[in-house]
């Protein structure tokens, strides 16, 4: 990269590498997402080889999509964030490219063993002990070089992401180290510290916080951010961001028991899972009101820039599945959808609809930054990107929605001699058609995806042709 | 079946809970209540000035919390601690509804039986030959078949690789009522050792021995050999003619019908696998899972197979 792009004061070398890698993981992560959607339609594209089985790309694909595509994206806005509104440099440039090369090794690992087979068998937690380790030591770097910015900030004030950022970053190296707890027996195989009904607890309390603190928390710092970033308004409310982040993320803690109703669990936990994933909505929700609210005074600027309705349209999404959240939460409607395509609709609507519709309106707004330039190569195209994906999430969650209720109430269904109306086959054959639905969703995203990396490419193209002349410094 | 459940809590730990289950929802609400009043004014557009700080050019508003928003707060919390007072949450104690999960399901499998037993004990007493003609019975049976059993032995009960084909008349353990009764309600495990130590040259003689005892293509000079071989190690089990036993389970071998032949695999190559490593054929008990009375009719529906179409 030409060094008439270095910022005098800022570290934007470590942000461009993330912000590149963002687009990379993103565009793998669903890609495989596709394949397994369309896998789930035709399963003879499982190809009858273990390195393609469905069992072994599933992982692959949440492990893509969370922690490469998601990561990439948390650790691109939260240095380039940190550093603006802290008006100080990245604490330091070592440490920060060592947690690129480490997070990318990480993400390079996973994408080597996974479809070897190598799994610890828990979700979202399948890398192997040696990969873990090395996960916890680019986390606990990233954690100091964060910690250390903030530390030697010029501002009096931390600024509220930064607040979503640093709770995301020390609760997940927590949640990361306490639940890979495990003892190595091989090289690639280990056995975790827990056993029975204890590591399904501790396993859900890192999985739901995973969605709580990762997924959500360092989302919120990046909506916090950008949305007022793009908008060019002042945030809507501090006093709700302060009620709304302390209940946030005291009350996500509690909320894992829930993925584990009617099960060996006591039922105390249960209940306690429960009554907390409902006392979550109103925190969860506080974060979507000061969103919206930011815009009041700027929605006309919806019509023109398809950024910042990618941004809105994100909040969106995060209202509604953290209202789906809690409702499923409860035992009677978890009883219906529980094990159901519901939990993949729900999972979705945020990871699509909020996780990465967050994600892209940023990078629109921040790679033409870090490139030295005032826009993206075209902002029509973004336009199209934008209905692609979110017609693509409509598609995908509706489909889901469907399938999930049909299949929970097939497999409840009975005859009036007590036996099932339905064999577990039909309820299959009955989802068909919205696999199909969901493959589409699916190719949505994808092609949405490959016309953001064009859009990316020629920024930065062009980009280098104008750092031939002297260049003017951005924002 | 209460003491198996009982996860009761020492005094200590259910305390433990407790303090800190209800310091999290009076934390949560307090930081509510807290932050509920602004005593500034709002602006002309009705905002609530900035709090004075600017972080990389944005500024931030002082608006109060948004009506609605508290009521929906303090209405989960509400919620939260009804929850709690009514259903088991906070340590040891149990909740005024004294309500279990446990509790729910017996309950729940108690008004099940009182429904449906009578339907079941009315069949059981129709002795199997007879029920397999009843066609109403008959859809009852398949319906629990085609849920317990058709995930290994097919939906049309033509079984696959491992799975005995229960539509024709070759039955490893018998096909008379009481044989398929004791199949469904005890369960089976059929066991082919392995004969590795005979050798490879005697594995292939024994093999094409087999072969010929169903007319299939052989080496006649190595069936002799394997003949002998056969007698000793094989026959008492499969029989010296070669049709089987089905007090023990073990396959006729006349027929042309291969349970352990591979797809795209040919019957040698199927029988030289056998003799080498050896077969574990699990048929699992079903009483445990269904019931004797359910046991009944499915063993109903597998003798109605043979006259259907």
């Amino acid at each position: 990269m030409s060094t008439a792009l270095e910022h005098p004061t800022y570290n934007y070398k470590v942000v461009r590498q993330f912000a590149i890698m963002t687009v990379v993981w993103g565009i793998v992560g669903m890609l495989l997402g596709v394949i397994l959607a369309a896998q789930l339609v035709w399963p003879q594209l499982n190809l009858d080889l273990p390195w393609t089985s469905f069992g072994r790309l599933r992982p692959l694909h949440t492990n893509a999509v969370i922690f490469a595509f998601g990561g990439s994206a948390l650790m691109a806005t939260s240095y380039y964030v940190v550093q603006r509104t802290c008006q100080t440099r990245l604490f330091s440039d070592k440490l920060a490219a060592f947690t690129f090369w480490g997070w990318q090794a990480v993400i390079l690992s996973a994408v080597i063993t996974l479809p070897l087979g190598y799994t610890t068998t828990k979700e979202y937690a399948e890398l192997e002990w040696p990969i873990n380790i090395l996960i916890a030591v680019v986390w606990v770097s990233y954690a100091i070089v964060f910690m250390m910015t903030l530390k030697q900030r010029k501002t009096s004030h931390i600024y509220v992401a930064n607040w979503f950022f640093a709770a995301f970053i020390l609760t997940v190296a927590v949640l990361h180290i306490v639940n890979n707890a495990a003892i190595p027996v091989t090289f690639m195989y280990s056995v975790s510290l827990y056993s029975g009904t204890i590591d399904a607890m501790v396993q859900w309390w890192y999985g739901h916080n995973a969605v709580g603190f990762f997924l959500t928390a360092g989302f919120l710092g990046m909506m916090y951010y950008f949305v007022p970033k793009q908008a060019e308004r002042p945030i809507y409310s501090y006093r709700l961001s302060i009620v709304h982040f302390w209940a946030l993320i005291m009350i996500y803690m509690w909320a894992g028991p829930h993925h584990l109703h009617y099960t060996a669990l006591p039922d105390w936990a249960q209940s306690l899972g429960m009554v907390m994933s409902i006392i979550l909505l109103a925190p969860s929700w506080g974060g979507m009101i000061n969103g919206m609210m930011t815009l009041s005074g700027a929605w006309h600027k919806l019509r023109t820039d398809p950024t910042l309705r990618f941004l809105v349209v994100a909040l969106a999404f995060y209202g509604m599945s953290t209202f789906e959240g809690p409702m499923m939460a409860v035992k009677t409607v978890n009883a219906l959808s529980h094990y159901t395509d519901w939990t993949i609709g729900h999972v979705h609507a945020g990871a699509l609809g909020w996780v990465a519709m967050i994600t892209i309106g940023s990078m629109y707004h921040l790679i033409p930054r870090l490139f030295g330039r005032t826009e993206m190569h075209s902002v029509g195209l973004i336009a199209v990107h934008f209905w692609l994906s979110t017609i693509g999430t409509v598609l995908y969650i509706a489909a889901m929605w469907v399938n999930g209720i049909l299949q929970g109430l097939m497999w409840r269904a009975i005859n009036p001699d007590g036996t099932l109306m339905y064999t577990f086959m039909e309820s299959v054959e009955a989802s068909g058609p919205g696999y199909i639905v969901r493959l589409i969703g699916g190719l949505f995203w994808i092609v949405g995806m490959l016309i953001m990396a064009y859009n990316v490419f020629m920024t930065i193209k062009r980009s280098e042709a104008a750092t031939q002349q002297p260049l003017p410094q951005t924002a | 079946m209460s003491n198996f459940w009982d996860d009761s809590l020492s005094g200590f730990w259910s305390a433990w809970i407790i303090v800190l289950t209800l310091g999290s929802i009076a934390f949560a609400f307090w930081i509510l209540y807290a932050n509920r009043k602004t005593d500034k004014v709002p602006d002309a557009d009705g905002n609530v000035e900035t709090t004075g700080h600017a972080a990389d050019e944005i500024e931030e508003y002082d608006n109060p919390l948004p009506r609605w928003w508290f009521q929906l707060y303090v209405a989960t919390v509400i919620f939260g601690l009804g929850y709690l007072l009514l259903y088991p949450g906070l340590g040891n104690f149990t909740g005024l509804l004294g309500w279990t999960q446990e509790g729910q399901w017996e309950q729940e499998v108690a008004r099940a039986e009182e429904r449906f037993t009578p339907i079941f004990a009315q069949y059981q007493e129709i002795p199997i030959p007879e029920l397999a003609r009843d066609a109403e019975a008959m859809q009852v049976a398949e319906r629990i078949y085609q849920n317990n059993c058709a995930v290994c032995h097919g939906a049309n009960a033509r079984g696959g690789y491992g799975f005995p084909d229960l539509t024709n008349d070759d039955w490893l353990y018998g096909g008379e009522p009481e044989q398929i009764m004791t199949s469904l309600v005890r369960g089976r495990n059929g066991l082919m050792p392995s004969f590795q130590t005979l050798g490879e040259n005697n594995i292939e003689n024994v093999t094409q021995h087999v072969l010929s005892l169903s007319g299939l293509e052989h080496d006649t000079e190595r069936a002799e050999l394997g003949a002998s071989v056969y007698a000793s190690v094989c026959a008492a089990c499969h029989a010296p003619d070669g049709t089987g036993n089905t007090a023990l389970g073990a396959p006729n071998l006349t027929n042309d019908i291969w349970l352990y032949q591979a797809p795209g695999q040919s019957v040698a190559d199927s029988v030289r696998q056998t003799l080498r490593n050896g077969r574990n054929g699990h048929m699992p008990a079903q009483e445990a899972y269904i019931g004797e009375e359910r046991v009944h009719l499915v063993a109903a529906y597998v003798y109605s197979l043979r006259f259907r179409d």
